[in-house]
């Protein structure tokens, strides 16, 4: 399988401050990765980056093949881009923006079928800056995916949106994952959107890579010790042990049938995260 | 190529349908068409204000020009059309790159496959059309309130379409270049407005004939294209007795033509040097 994205050593500045700091990234063709980090991380320095945006100050970079610093208009056809902020076409409708980013497209989407993706149907015809902010934002979506881009970045695909905006959003990646075998770099600082769409996470922090792997592997997250809380003689105990069903046993045999408040919690992903990042909880 | 690759639909293969880029140069002009006339408060005040400026300043230069017999409200209307370029290709042209720069825009287009050319062909179309429609109102108000003649010899539209096309080149590439000067949409109308406003009234646009400016100030004029627009605009719509107004008593327009053309050259290497995709803030 071929990587649609590798990065070695990344590096880029900013008069005096590093912003990104050797990170080494690697994506396969068809996966899905989630980029988390807190703010000021370097999770925008470095996808810009890779979208062609931003020049590096040192380090190997090839997206789609080709350095992005160099692509040419048709590397750009597979590509296709979420970016964190935008306020562009605010007097064309919805429909009119999408079809016109449809025309750079060699083989784009049917534009009422991208609409009716991201749920803008109804809006179709209203002008794009009468848009909430959760919708406007659907229209970047629906720029980011109507060339039907074998690459897709997304930079905070989600912010603003309301709790069905974000799953339509989700069904629509997963979509495009399943139907086109699109790969896809997502930033996010929603754990539960990573964890519930990504195949790999990466973990970034002061401009470095702290840790990659899958949502459920992440930081040792599957062989970390689960917490045991119940209530004995009316005071909440807790128990941390990498052997949770032995410790069920034990108080059942102890505490009777039913063992009073009994909640077995494995680590979260957001627990791992806040972990990962040296963040206290 | 490994099997998962190759069973991808994969667009560049499909290339037969590749968007060429004069379609994509009229898609571009669409867009910027639509949007500018759909500014309505925006086109009712660029279209009123050389409108507004003119029956002011016929107002005040209401007399014949001494010893001519030519009424100096036409000197004005012949100003005015040069004005009237100024504003839609170098004023409203900057802001409206400013603007493209700030609100994303640009970023948006250098992120999809679009040839650069094709930006700038939908910007030429815009200020072509406003630049048409400003000078169609400016020459209308003249002949419907200050009996400007029309020209009939083919000679002097030969002159009005160079002089309009070099003074809408010119004007519309400064404007470009000016457009990276402001770091923002709310500082681009005082920055690029007030070099504008000077370079009216030293260029004769205000106060005509030009001759009654002092001299250090029509010399800065002459260093611009406005007041060689306004000559040569005079030229045209005036008779050629009128020529005897002008700071050189004459047309001029050879020079008129090589000072215009310089600032093309110019304009030209200023946008190439000075054009950035991206604001100061995008690294
Ligand atoms: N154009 C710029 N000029 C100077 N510094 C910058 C620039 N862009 C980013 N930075 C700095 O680089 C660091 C990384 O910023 P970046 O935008 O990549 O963070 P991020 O991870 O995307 O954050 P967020 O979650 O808030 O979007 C920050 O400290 C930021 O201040
Ligand atoms: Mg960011």
């Amino acid at each position: 399988m071929t990587d649609a994205v590798r990065v070695r050593g990344l590096r880029k500045h900013y008069q005096g401050s590093t912003a990104v700091d050797g990170v080494d990234l690697d994506i396969a063709e068809g996966e899905i990765f989630a980029l988390l980090g807190p703010n000021g991380a370097g999770k925008t320095t470095t996808v810009e980056i890779l979208e062609g945006f931003r020049k590096r100050d040192a380090g190997e970079v090839r997206v789609l093949g080709e350095d992005p610093q160099r692509a040419s208009r048709r590397w750009r056809y597979g590509i296709g881009l979420v970016l964190q902020s935008a306020s562009d076409m605010a007097d064309m409708t919805v429909a009119e923006t999408v079809r016109h980013f449809a025309r750079y497209y060699p083989d784009p989407r049917p534009a009422d079928e991208v609409i009716d993706l991201v749920g803008l149907t109804a809006k179709a015809g209203a002008k794009v800056r009468t848009l909430s902010g959760g919708q406007r934002r659907r229209v970047d979506v629906a720029i980011g995916v109507i060339g039907r881009p074998r690459l897709l970045f997304l930079d905070e695909p989600t912010t603003g949106f309301d709790p069905e905006a974000r799953r339509q959003f989700w069904a629509l990646i997963r979509l495009l994952s399943a139907q086109d075998a699109t790969t896809i770099l997502l930033t996010t600082h929603y754990l539960d959107e990573a964890e519930t769409l990504a195949d790999r996470v990466g973990v970034i922090a002061a401009g470095r890579i702290l840790a990659v792997d899958t949502p459920a592997e992440l930081g040792g997250r599957a062989t970390a010790e689960a917490e045991v809380s119940w209530i004995e003689d009316g005071t909440p105990r807790t128990l941390r042990t990498a052997e949770p069903t032995a410790a069920v046993r034990e108080l059942a045999d102890r505490l009777g049938p039913e063992i009073p408040h009994l909640a077995v919690r494995r680590p979260s992903l957001e627990d791992i995260y806040l972990d990962l990042i040296g963040s206290p909880q | 190529m490994t099997a998962s690759t190759t069973e991808r639909p994969a667009p560049i293969e499909r290339a037969l349908r590749e968007p060429s880029v004069v379609s994509l140069c009229a898609a571009r002009a669409g867009v910027e068409l639509r949007q500018f006339f759909r500014e309505r408060t925006a086109v009712i005040f660029t279209f009123a204000l050389p409108v507004v400026l003119l029956v002011l300043l016929g107002s005040i230069f209401d007399k014949q020009i001494a010893g001519s017999g030519i009424p100096a409200s036409q000197l004005l209307v012949a100003g005015m059309i040069a004005a009237g370029i100024g504003s839609t290709c170098f004023v409203n042209l900057a802001t409206s790159i400013t603007s493209d720069r700030e609100d994303g825009t640009l970023k948006r287009l250098r992120g999809v496959p679009m040839p650069p050319i094709a930006y700038f062909a939908g910007k030429i179309v815009l200020v072509l059309v406003t630049a048409a429609a400003e000078v169609a109102i400016v020459l209308a108000v003249g002949m419907a309130f200050y009996d400007l003649p029309l020209p009939a010899d083919a000679t002097r539209w030969a002159t009005f379409t160079w002089i309009l096309l070099l003074g809408v080149i010119g004007c519309a590439l400064l404007g470009t270049a000016m457009s990276s000067v402001p770091r923002s949409v709310r500082a681009a109308a005082p920055i690029v407005n007030l070099p504008f406003l000077i370079l009216q009234f030293v260029s004769g646009i205000f106060i005509v004939p030009l001759t009654t400016l002092p001299a250090p100030l029509q010399q800065i004029g002459a260093l611009f294209p406005l007041k060689w627009m306004a000559q040569g605009f005079r030229s045209v719509f005036l008779p050629d007795s009128a020529a005897a107004m002008e700071p050189a008593g004459a047309w001029e327009h050879g020079r008129i033509a090589l000072v215009l053309g310089a600032w093309c050259l110019g304009g030209v290497i200023l946008c190439l040097t000075t054009f950035r995709w991206q604001g100061r803030k995008d690294g």
